[in-house]
């Protein structure tokens, strides 16, 4: 390790760390909010679960870097807007998440959703207060996968010069030196480990219930 | 008052077409339990979900107070009748307290007003106001089905539906449960729906019971008593059970059988051998009643086994007797009191709980003759205005209640 290296671009990596927070952040959010009534369409419609669902699978089999070259020419941005990586991020999240919701909500016990049927819940209301905080467990679990892979796909955006972790595989890589490299490596599993904590700690401030000691 | 007239629910179409309630015309009286009974398939809980829309029916028309069901918004018709569904279904991300407070709250009361609601019905079904602030998942299963019934009370609402309510608990607590239930009832008069697959509980908790034959036929509806005593069909015959002639006697009360001087010992005391009279069977336990200082019975005990030994009567030398004959226990209980009582007696008591003497197995089948053919009188002279009066479809059947009132009390 070259630790002097590190000393002299340190603004320059804390940048590239800040680029890196946001444009993974940002994508997982927007993803979470289009997944969410997606994978609720998915859930309360057999014939467009299949639908949506393969869908998802094929939007996820599309790679990264064709999709960053690809999608300035649809968006009408420049090619290193960070828009379009945004863009792209948020689609793999939705892919990702929309079967996760979907099931997610599958897993609500048939009884609890009748049982808010029959007091008088509309279907929307009922969705909202009663089936989706009784999937958050699940729905979080899918999120922390999307969030660390979010982390890892953003540096593939690197290769087009959207500025973030993933240049400094690049400079590692050019010059034959891994002290960029191990630092990067570093640094985005930092990221992650935060994003996962973070994910964690919103399930479990979120859901209660779910510790609650037996005092039978 | 609940009709469901001439109403049908198919499922599926052609080949696969298979109806889950046909042609079913009843009327659910006010203010009494209806339970719907019958094997599974039988269209129990579809019929009971169409009161409420949960389920629309294919034809007909169910009508609450005679309004149709399909002229109220589905929603707000659900909010308007209680319902108490099978494990209890409470929300688990929700406390007991917010769990009552569901319907209140959906009619746009504020939480805080509903809480107050909830946490007085907490306390009506029994539950201690401490609990309210628990998780479903804390609370045992017939702790949860309180909160449940409770949860359908909120409201205050006239028609309560309850979809085996009791069904996912022990014995003992389901035993509890439904006396509980039934004085709850008595107090609050409410138009009940219940649905079981078990004819005991029907009979125990039921005003009037149908009986639902597979396929969605209505086979029998009438009082408890009438359908133990009078089946209208093989099919209610066989679901009631080959015993129904014994549970019949449930319904009547035992009255007043003659009831015997029996010597008692106190608890406590010491037997001595003069308690067994000289022309007492040789070889034989000879049973004495064995009381407490406020003459409640404790138990038999063998005279001259305990003669014997010259020592104060303990509990532990007691065999324990089963029923005892109250004023208001039916024929079957005091059967059962003399059945189960080592001496063959049945100990008879005063409202108080004391002991007023015993009876036997051959005075209560005098009484069960007595009221059988009393019941037979009663039965001839119904059937002189109107052959067809034996009420299949939904004529009012207060002639068995009747019946059970006018024998001998």
């Amino acid at each position: 390790m070259n630790w002097n290296w590190l000393n002299r671009n340190t603004d320059q990596i804390l940048s590239w760390l800040l680029a890196h927070l946001w444009l993974a952040a940002l994508p997982t959010l927007l993803g979470l909010l289009l997944a969410l009534p997606l994978g609720a369409l998915a859930f309360r419609y057999r014939w467009s679960y299949a639908t949506l669902i393969t869908l998802a699978g094929l939007l996820y089999t599309i790679p990264s870097l064709a999709l960053f070259v690809v999608l300035p020419g649809i968006l009408g941005t420049r090619i290193l807007n960070p828009l379009n990586v945004v863009v792209a991020l948020t689609l793999y999240t939705v892919a990702l998440l929309v079967r996760v919701v979907a099931d997610a909500l599958d897993s609500v016990p048939p009884l609890v959703r009748q049982s808010a049927t029959a007091m008088g819940y509309r279907p929307i209301r009922s969705l909202i207060t009663v089936q989706l905080p009784l999937a958050i467990p699940v729905i979080g679990a899918g999120l922390r996968v999307a969030a660390v892979s979010n982390v890892s796909l953003v540096s593939v955006a690197a290769l087009l010069g959207v500025p973030q972790l993933g240049q400094l595989f690049l400079v590692g890589f050019q010059l034959n030196f891994y002290t960029p490299i191990v630092a990067g490596i570093v640094l985005c599993l930092l990221v992650a480990a935060v994003f996962d904590t973070i994910i964690l700690v919103a399930v479990r401030i979120a859901t209660p219930w779910t510790r609650a000691v037996s005092h039978r | 008052m609940i009709n469901f007239d001439d109403v049908s629910k198919i499922f599926g179409e052609g080949d696969h077409r298979t109806a889950a309630v046909e042609d079913l015309t009843i009327e659910i009286p006010t203010g009494k339990i209806t339970v719907f009974v019958g094997p599974s398939g039988c269209g129990k809980t579809t019929s009971l979900r169409m009161i409420n829309r949960m389920i629309e029916p294919t034809s007909g028309t169910v009508l609450i107070d005679g309004v149709d069901t399909r002229s109220i918004d589905a929603p707000k018709l659900r909010r308007g009748i209680g319902y108490v569904i099978q494990n209890a279904g409470l929300f688990p991300h929700r406390t007991v307290l917010d769990n009552i407070a569901t319907v209140p709250v959906l009619d746009g009361q504020s939480r805080k007003a509903a809480r107050a609601v909830a946490a007085e019905l907490l306390e009506r079904v029994g539950l201690p106001e401490s609990m309210g602030s628990r998780y479903p998942a804390q609370l045992s299963g017939g702790q949860q089905q309180r909160v449940g019934v409770a949860r359908a009370l909120a409201a205050d609402p006239p028609v309560m539906l309850m979809d085996e309510p009791f069904s996912a608990v022990d014995p003992v607590v389901r035993a509890q449960l439904q006396d509980e239930f039934t004085r709850l009832q008595a107090e609050l008069g409410k138009t009940i729906v219940f649905v079981t697959h078990d004819i005991d509980e029907a009979v125990k908790i039921g005003d009037r019971i149908a009986v639902f034959a597979v396929g969605g036929r209505l086979a029998q509806y009438a009082t408890p008593a009438e359908v133990l005593s009078h089946p209208a069909d093989d099919f209610v015959a066989d679901f009631v059970g080959h015993d129904r002639g014994y549970r019949a006697l449930s319904f009547t009360v035992a009255g007043n059988l003659p009831v015997r001087d029996e010597p008692t010992l106190l608890l406590g005391s010491t037997a001595d051998p003069s308690l067994v009279p000289p022309d007492a069977q040789p070889g034989e336990p000879y049973w004495v009643l064995v009381v407490d200082d406020a003459r409640q019975p404790r138990g038999w005990v063998d005279a001259r086994w305990i003669a014997g030994g010259r020592r104060p009567v303990g509990l532990g030398d007691l065999v324990l007797g089963g029923s005892l004959v109250g004023p208001q226990s039916s024929l079957r209980t005091a059967l059962d009191a003399a059945l189960s009582s080592p001496s063959g007696r049945g100990v008879a008591i005063d409202a108080d709980g004391r002991v007023i003497g015993t009876v036997e197995a051959r005075d209560v089948l005098d009484a069960i003759e007595t009221a059988r053919v009393a019941q037979g009188l009663l039965d001839a002279a119904d059937q002189r205005p109107a052959a067809d009066q034996r009420p299949v479809s939904g004529a009012p059947a207060g002639d068995a209640e009747q019946a059970a009132a006018a024998v001998p009390s």
